[in-house]
């Protein structure tokens, strides 16, 4: 069984899910790029900031 | 929010032959629909992240729905699960996804698979509007 860490899953999810909407979201492949970093950064930076909010909410 | 996928002013048809192939084939297969139509290097990056997502959720032992539970919730994880094509059919075949959810590495897979598979039924319209000649 594969039993990966709650911030692994973010990764891997991130990471994948930002190559098909890089793809699937531009057409031109500098844009593609692009978007994808842009997906990617969003989804693990919005874990980080909703990690960091309900440790400040638990505190 | 405005899409900025570039649109041709003017549709133009470059398909051969029964027009919905690439929307099929690439639901059935993560990428071969944009293999279809030429873009290898986008169909092998879409096979690779789909079915790596799906088959790493099977390995965090997640759970494959089924459409007659009667409970809605799990009819629309099916749906989302089908659209895993041929992965979803081979899963069930092979008798995968069928322990019940208790820990909390399960939940992640089966929601990987969900994710995977409504991620596959993005990249099959895609793999469409490449083959009509809606998008570039």
């Amino acid at each position: 069984m594969f039993t990966p860490s709650h911030f692994a899953a973010v990764l891997l999810f991130a990471t994948f899910a930002s190559v098909v909407f890089g793809i699937t979201q531009r057409s031109a492949p500098k844009a593609m790029v692009r978007y994808g970093a842009l997906c990617w950064v969003s989804f693990v930076g919005v874990v980080i900031a909703a990690s960091w909010l309900m440790w400040l909410i638990k505190k | 929010m405005a899409s900025k996928v570039q649109v041709p002013a003017k549709t133009q048809t470059s398909s051969h032959g029964f027009v919905y192939l690439a929307l099929i084939v690439g639901w059935l297969v993560p990428g071969a629909g944009h293999l279809l139509t030429g873009r290898w290097v986008r169909a092998l990056l879409l096979f690779l992240s789909i079915s790596a997502m799906f088959w790493l959720g099977i390995a965090m032992q997640g759970k494959l729905y089924v459409p007659n539970t009667g409970d809605v919730l799990d009819i629309l994880g099916f749906v989302g699960d089908l659209g895993n094509g041929l992965f979803y059919a081979l899963g069930r075949l092979l008798g995968l996804g069928t322990i019940p959810v208790q820990t909390v590495t399960a939940d992640y897979g089966a929601k990987f698979i969900v994710v995977a598979g409504l991620l596959n039924f993005i990249s099959a319209v895609d793999a469409h509007n490449l083959r009509i000649g809606r998008k570039a």
